[in-house]
């Protein structure tokens, strides 16, 4: 029978099937960070469990970190502090592999793994973080898990999981210039919703897929669980193969070969069959910003904030009024004139090389809007290593942005990087919850090229309109 | 784990969709190494404001104060992986979440920690909402051993849930025990893996 990618590296994992279809599914790549994993530790601890396989684990601190340069001294703040000093209690206690703060190669969990070539085509990769179907980006299944399945994972390098559904989106046509990834997966999860993806795997192809570079089928995969997709995957081909060949942790030279020969029968067979098909073609796409305070909640930049008496369902009706009522949004205006705090460039979603640059390239030769904060994170010290080798630093600073240390930042309200209440924030993050980047904070998800016209204008800003 | 098998409780009806994780406990709130003590932080958006509790939150009120059973809208859970969503749920005392529909990786994590997440459509939750609006006499009853919930009225609604998920729930096991018993498959299945592509590469530092 024709299988898809997501039946393909289901098959291949599992060690054993329970009566009622339940799998023992085995993992290949466990990421940990020290948030979701203290509890997972401790329950090791108290079962006299030692880790099935350090050598199949990878830790690594972003969540808590500062991205000032006074962290290399010390975590001021004491429980992010005890936090990542747990980690590295456990770490040593168990064997596991670590990138410590000092660490180069330290970053965001999502963006380390495929730069290290730790994530690879073919496995399964589990993180205590539903950010995990980043790294569906390289043709593995990766998804987030809780805490008791960090620890079971940790125990017996396994989970017990039943299969999702296949879920095909397709997307065609041609993309518009100033138009990118972010807005192409803003654009799907505005059309399935929150819940659209939830039971499946998302399998992205169409030619428009195809001609992503990693960075921007990454973003894609990463925000599948904005969707309330369990991953989402992309089929590994030439640039997959490409973008890995070098990579430090990956299969070198004729192992490199001969994993490439497994990689190339990865792909969807033709005639595999999917339970929910979406097709989208973005000939015609704008970029995208959202308004409201779900990822579904997004409208082109050239659209205006609905209008809640429009909506028939009066739960629809009272959740979008309570939206424009924590947004602080009238109906009727223009998004292009709601105006901006903070602007806010990093995160899994939107904090590598490519996302940084594609910053720079809008704000050269430009200056922050007074009175705007704005500042790029990128998401590992090798991305800061890199960008300031290509001057990229020297831009964006001397444009009036931050540069700071690599870690997720102003992703989430839990370190030192916030918003104040009422705050407004462009965002290249992934969501857009009440209170998300920081108390009584206000998102705008949008790409790394509007964020930083967004910067420079100080409103939300159709970036074609800036070339 | 304490194990599942019925509850009779006050019910809060909290009717909103989308509530996410960050709603649920709020991502400041994950500093803690421990799994207790986030009660005290569920909901803190919705239920405080300026360190005073907000009058018009269902738990701030009578008689959901003690409820242990919350019934809301699609899509909960959403967001993020964070366990601390249900141990917040459980140190708060909620033991049963009914919903339309939830979110993968939170209705996973319910399982891992004796709540159990119960799916029925919307209209039967707008019902039993209309039944936790009753007052303080008016309890629902989860029945997991016979798969029903219990109208105030006697009525029986009776809901699907994984057979093994129930299992687990039903005894209380810890389903790190039951993988273990499968070590041998687990070694097998590496065996032929390192057989099969000797070019896996592991993580060393």
């Amino acid at each position: 029978m024709a299988k898809t990618l997501f039946d393909k590296l289901w098959d291949s994992h599992v060690v054993d099937r329970l009566e009622d279809g339940t799998c023992v599914l085995y993992i290949d790549r466990h990421l940990v960070h020290e948030v979701t994993s203290p509890q997972a530790f401790e329950g090791l601890r108290l079962a006299g469990r030692p880790v099935r396989r350090p050598d199949a684990t990878i830790a690594v601190v972003d969540h808590n970190c500062p991205t000032d340069e006074d962290r290399r001294v010390a975590i001021k703040e004491e429980e992010s502090r005890i936090q990542v000093e747990t980690l590295e209690h456990n770490v040593a206690e168990f064997g596991v592999p670590y990138f410590p703060l000092q660490d180069i190669r330290q970053g965001i969990v999502h963006i380390i793994g495929p730069e290290q070539g730790i994530s690879l085509p073919g496995m399964t990769i589990v993180c205590g973080d539903s950010h995990t179907s980043t790294h569906g980006a390289v043709g593995a299944l990766a998804f987030g898990i809780g805490t008791s399945e960090v620890e079971h994972v940790l125990a017996t390098q396994t989970l017990l999981q039943k299969p999702a559904k296949n879920m095909l989106v397709e997307v065609t046509g041609t993309l518009p210039a100033g138009v990118t990834a972010k807005d192409v997966v803003l654009a799907i999860i505005g059309k399935i919703g929150t819940a659209g993806g939830t039971g499946h795997v998302i399998e992205y192809a169409g030619e428009v897929i195809r001609g992503l570079d990693m960075a921007g089928r990454m973003t894609v995969c990463n925000m599948s669980i904005e969707a309330g997709a369990r991953a989402g995957v992309i089929a590994p081909d030439e640039t997959t193969f490409e973008y890995i060949r070098g990579r430090p942790f990956a299969p070198q030279g004729d192992a490199f070969d001969r994993a490439v020969e497994y990689w190339r029968t990865l792909p969807s067979d033709p005639g595999a069959q999917y339970d929910t098909v979406v097709r989208l073609d973005v000939s015609d796409l704008s970029p995208m910003v959202s308004w409201g305070t779900n990822p579904e909640a997004v409208l082109p930049i050239g659209a205006t904030v609905p209008d809640p008496a429009a909506v028939e369902d009066e739960a629809d009706q009272a959740q979008m009024r309570r939206m424009l009522d924590y947004m602080a949004l009238t109906p009727g205006q223009r998004l292009t004139d709601i105006p901006i705090d903070v602007v806010f460039i990093g995160s899994c979603t939107n904090g590598r090389i490519e996302d940084i640059r594609a910053a720079a390239r809008v704000v050269k030769g430009r200056h922050v809007a007074p009175g705007v904060r704005a500042m790029v994170v990128p998401g590992s010290g090798v991305v800061k290593q890199q960008a300031e080798q290509e001057g990229l630093d020297r831009i964006l600073r001397e444009a009036g942005f931050e540069w700071r240390e690599a870690g997720c930042s102003m992703c989430l309200g839990m370190n030192p990087d916030r918003l104040k209440p009422g705050q407004r924030c462009a965002s290249t993050s992934n969501r857009n919850f009440e209170g998300r980047q920081g108390q009584g904070g206000r998102t705008h998800l949008l790409s790394p090229a509007m964020a930083a016209a967004a910067a420079v204008t100080g409103h939300l800003t159709d970036v074609r309109e800036l070339a | 784990m304490q194990p599942f098998t019925t509850l009779t409780a006050i019910a809060a009806p909290l009717p909103m969709a989308n509530v996410d994780t960050d709603k649920i406990i709020p991502a400041r709130f994950l500093k803690t190494i421990k799994r207790t003590g986030l009660g005290v932080h569920l909901f803190d958006a919705l239920r405080y404001q300026g360190g005073e509790e907000r009058p018009d939150f269902v738990l701030n009120q009578e008689p959901y104060r003690p409820a242990e059973i919350l019934i809301a809208h699609e899509n909960f859970g959403c967001g993020s992986s964070r366990e601390h969503a249900p141990w917040a749920l459980l140190d708060f005392g909620i033991r049963c979440v009914i919903a339309p529909g939830f979110a993968d990786i939170f209705h996973n994590n319910c399982f891992k920690n004796g709540v159990l997440p119960v799916v029925l459509p919307r209209a039967v939750c707008d019902q039993l909402m209309d039944d936790a609006r009753m007052g303080g006499n008016a309890r629902l009853t989860v029945d997991l051993v016979r798969q029903v919930v219990v109208r105030p009225s006697g009525e029986e609604i009776a809901f699907k849930i994984d057979p093994f998920r129930r299992h687990l729930l039903l005894n209380g096991l810890d389903d790190i025990g039951q993988t273990m018993q499968r070590a041998s498959a687990i070694a097998g299945f590496e065996a032929a893996r390192t057989q099969s592509k000797p070019w896996w590469p592991g993580i060393q530092v």
